[in-house]
Formats: C-alpha cells, sequence, structure tokens
C-alpha cells in the first residue's frame, strides 16, 4: 500500500496517459477500422483488394514493430516532427483498426440477408444500404468481440511504455529510480489493469442487454 | 453476405466501379509512393545504411534471433496449450473447489497486460530471491499464462459447443468422466476450434515481440541493436523493414501451415460448425 500512497504522482501521471491513448486510439480505430470494413464489402475489386492487404499486413506484424517504426523510425524521415505519445496513438489506432475491421465484418455477416435484399429491392444504393440498413444492425451484433478488441487495446496501451511514453507500464522504471521494490508496483500495476478490465466488460454487459437484437 | 449488399452492376455502374477503382489504386499509389521517395529523400535505400546487414556476420546473428524468437514461441505455445487443457478440464469440473479457482485464474490472467507479467518475472522476481530467471524464461512465462487462460476460454467453448449427446454416449458405455473429456470430447473440441487455436498461435508468435522490453535477445532487440549502429548512419529503418518482413513471413508461414492441418483434419470427418461470430468473440 506504500508503494502506492507514496508514489501516488507516478500512478496517476501513469494511469492518465494510458486512457489518453486508450481513449484516443480507440477513437480512431473505431472510425478508421469501420472505413476498413466497409472497403472491404465493397463493390469494387481494388479497394476489396486495398483492404485485405492492409488487415493481413499489419495483423501479421507484432504491435512492437509498429511502435518501433513510429517512435523509432518516422523521425528519421524528416518529416512533421510528433512526439511519442501521438506516435503511439498513431501506431495503436492502425494496428487496433485491423481487428476492429475485423469485428464490424463478423457482424455485417451476422446480418439476416433479407435486410440487405429488402434494402436493395427499395432502390438503395450500396453506401446506403450499408450506412442506413446493415451496419446499425451490424453494430448490435459486434458489442462483445468489440469489446474484446478495446480490451486488448487496453492493455496494449503498456507497449507504448517500452518507447519513452510515461504510462502505466513506465511506472516500474520510474519507482525503481525511486528506490522502491519493483515487485510492490507491478503487482499494483496489474491489479489497476485487472478493475479498468473489470470496468470494460461490465459496461459490455450493460450495452449488450440494452441493445439486444430482438429478432 | 457481402454479394448481396449491391446489385449486380449495368453498364454505368460498371463504368463507374471502374473510375472509382483506377480512383482507389491511384491513391494508394500515391500513398506507397509518398513512402518509398520520403524513405529515397532522407536516405534509407542509401547502400551506407544496408552495408551492415551485408556482413556474413551480421547476417548469422539476425539468424541466431530469429532462432531465439522461434524457440520462444514453440517453447511458449507448447506449454500454453497443455496449460489450456488443464484449465479448461478444471472450469469443466464439477468440484466447486477445483472449477472456482480454474474460472479465477483465467480470468485473472487475461485481465493483466502481458507486458507487465513478463516485467513482474523479470524485474519482480528476482529481488525476492527468486534465482535463475533469464529474459528467456520471462518472456515464457509470461506467453503461457497469458495465452494458456486465453486457449482455456477456447477449449471449454468447443467442448461446450459439442451436442450433448457425445458425453451422454461416452458416459452410457460406461466411460468416468475423465476418459470422456480426453477420449471424446477434447479431439472433437480441437477440431473444431481449430482456425481459433491456430490465430491464437500467431498471437504467440507475434507477442514474442515483446521479449524486446525485458531485453530477450529476439529480431526486435537485434534490430534496434544493428539500427543505433552510427558509423553505418544508424540503419533504423532498414532494420526495421527486415524486421517486418521477417515477422510477417514467420506468421504467413504459420498461417500457411494452419490452412494444410486443417485441411487435412477435415478431410472426411464430421466437424461441428462453429460460426464465425462466436469464433470472433473469443479471439477478440
Amino acid at each position: 500500500m506504500n508503494t502506492l500512497l507514496n508514489n501516488s504522482d507516478l500512478f496517476i501521471t501513469g494511469f492518465r496517459n494510458t486512457l489518453i491513448l486508450f481513449f484516443f486510439a480507440g477513437i480512431f480505430a473505431l472510425i478508421l477500422g469501420t472505413i476498413v470494413a466497409t472497403l472491404r464489402v465493397s463493390p469494387i475489386p481494388a479497394m476489396r483488394a486495398a483492404a485485405t492487404l492492409y488487415i493481413n499486413v499489419v495483423r501479421n506484424t507484432p504491435l512492437t514493430l509498429v511502435l518501433f517504426f513510429f517512435a523509432l523510425g518516422y523521425p528519421k524521415l524528416g518529416l512533421v516532427e510528433i512526439d511519442f505519445m501521438t506516435a503511439a496513438t498513431v501506431g495503436l489506432s492502425l494496428y487496433t483498426a485491423t481487428y476492429v475491421a475485423e469485428a464490424v465484418r463478423s457482424g455485417i455477416n451476422t446480418v439476416p440477408v433479407g435486410q440487405a435484399e429488402a434494402a436493395r429491392a427499395i432502390g438503395l444504393p450500396f453506401t446506403q444500404t450499408l450506412t442506413l440498413v446493415i451496419l446499425p444492425q451490424a453494430f448490435r451484433a459486434v458489442i462483445p468481440p468489440m469489446f474484446s478488441v478495446f480490451i486488448a487495446l487496453l492493455k496494449n496501451t503498456t507497449v507504448a511504455a517500452g518507447f519513452s511514453v510515461a504510462e502505466a507500464g513506465a511506472i516500474r522504471s520510474n519507482l525503481s529510480e525511486r528506490g522502491e521494490p519493483a515487485m510492490a508496483g507491478l503487482l499494483w500495476v496489474a491489479l489497476i489493469f485487472v478493475l479498468l478490465v473489470f470496468i470494460l466488460s461490465f459496461v459490455q454487459r450493460k450495452l449488450e442487454k440494452k441493445w439486444k437484437v430482438a429478432r | 453476405m457481402s454479394s448481396v449488399l449491391f446489385d449486380a452492376p449495368g453498364p454505368k455502374a460498371r463504368a463507374r466501379y471502374r473510375i472509382l477503382g483506377v480512383v482507389t489504386a491511384l491513391v494508394i499509389i500515391a500513398i506507397v509512393g509518398f513512402i518509398v521517395l520520403r524513405f529515397a529523400q532522407s536516405g534509407q535505400f542509401d547502400a551506407k545504411k544496408w552495408q551492415l546487414f551485408t556482413f556474413p556476420l551480421v547476417q548469422q546473428t539476425i539468424i541466431q534471433s530469429v532462432g531465439a524468437t522461434l524457440s520462444a514461441f514453440a517453447t511458449a505455445a507448447v506449454l500454453s496449450l497443455v496449460l489450456g487443457v488443464f484449465l479448461a478440464f478444471g472450469r469443466l469440473s464439477d468440484r466447486k473447489w477445483i472449477s472456482l479457482p480454474c474460472y479465477g485464474f483465467t480470468e485473472l490472467f487475461r485481465a493483466i497486460p502481458l507486458l507487465i507479467l513478463m516485467m513482474i518475472f523479470y524485474y519482480g522476481l528476482p529481488p525476492l530471491g527468486v534465482q535463475g530467471i533469464t529474459p528467456f524464461t520471462a518472456v515464457v512465462a509470461g506467453l503461457v499464462l497469458y495465452n494458456g487462460s486465453v486457449l482455456a476460454e477456447v477449449f471449454r467453448a468447443g467442448i461446450e459447443s459439442l451436442p450433448r449427446g457425445q458425453s451422454e454416449a461416452g458416459y452410457a458405455i460406461g466411460l468416468p468422466k475423465s476418459a470422456v473429456m480426453t477420449n471424446i470430447l477434447l479431439p472433437q473440441a480441437v477440431r473444431s476450434m481449430l482456425p481459433v487455436i491456430i490465430s491464437q498461435l500467431v498471437v504467440i508468435l507475434k507477442d514474442t515481440a515483446l521479449g524486446f522490453i525485458v531485453t530477450y535477445n529476439e529480431i526486435l532487440f537485434q534490430a534496434k541493436y544493428f539500427g543505433s549502429q552510427a558509423q553505418y548512419g544508424s540503419p533504423i529503418i532498414p532494420s526495421a523493414i527486415i524486421a517486418g518482413v521477417l515477422y510477417v513471413g514467420m506468421c504467413l508461414i504459420l498461417a500457411g501451415i494452419a490452412k494444410w492441418l486443417e485441411g487435412r483434419m477435415r478431410r472426411n470427418v464430421k466437424v461441428v460448425k462453429v460460426t464465425k461470430s462466436e469464433i470472433v468473440a473469443i479471439e477478440g
């Protein structure tokens, strides 16, 4: 307990940065992932191919490597300078977006075929079929897998600590500079993560109940 | 499903699709071209930056680091499959004092970030007097605890998705519960959950890269080392490219093996269909 209370400043900044990363990367990943999923089911072969290639390449690359590139490689390219926090957000978003895209696509597959057929029968074009009829229904069905993706994202933010972002995963090295026992600090970090994941799964159950698909 | 989302294109729609297809291709070429151009302009393709990787000794080191990644992956994969089976059996046990701890164990280790687990082993245990923690053991222990818990859920879902008749038939011919589990339910569960199990193995392979942060001497660790060699122009991007090609290649090979294995195992065997959404729900 002392480790937590004496160093509450470290824990608070660490977890604040974790939550900021989680929040922004989550929103960007949700938007980008939905767009990629839309491209993957679009009638245009080039768009389908591009989305599939993006998903296959990024899903087979470790997140550590993605962040490695953004944190260490990107500054060498002489483009707009960004801080590590932004770089980590971009990396996490690009990585998580592929998982969001797969979840949304599987959700699209759960919507009964009749829905799309009915939409086409009243003359809706592809974009309207998708945005007005299919996606609203698909999003209800993907709540459990989507929350697994977000829980994974929350845990993945710790990887950013390996690349100079002062977030929860970096608490240990800061603690050891102050001479605190590593184990106590790490166990507190682990416990707080367990609590955060518990909160997320609680929200998931609530939303699932609220938006249950009535068929 | 995707084919029912739009009508068969008529002549006008076909022309529009063709234009959009060309536009998409142009946009992608522009993005990729910009990245490549940027690489070239900032000198990432200069011979000087790649020279380091032409030395036989460097190539040997890279091969060794691939070996380190693969050995961590193989050890962790085997052990987490074993742990997963045991935890799944534990959770399905009729005895509360077995099933509850197993439930708690899987939930706990699925909630702790893998990197924190590895750090607990690598930085947390030695000060408490635990001997013989190497980066390898820390990486493998973290991977096994996390992926074993995930795989336990996969096995459990697979066993529970089997028709009840399977276990009833087993009990009817007088098998004890352990035999029903190992001889009847598990083989079928493994077969029906094979795609999920394999994708979890790909996750293990990818997560070995976290070993980089706890100083395990694997691909990314070497990549950073070579990338910081100033006398060769700090080739951090070339080494990231090499690491990326290695990882994507290994994962694709693993996925290819999985596909082949799946085809073989499914031949002439009735497999309980697990719907895609169930798979995604567990995978996440």
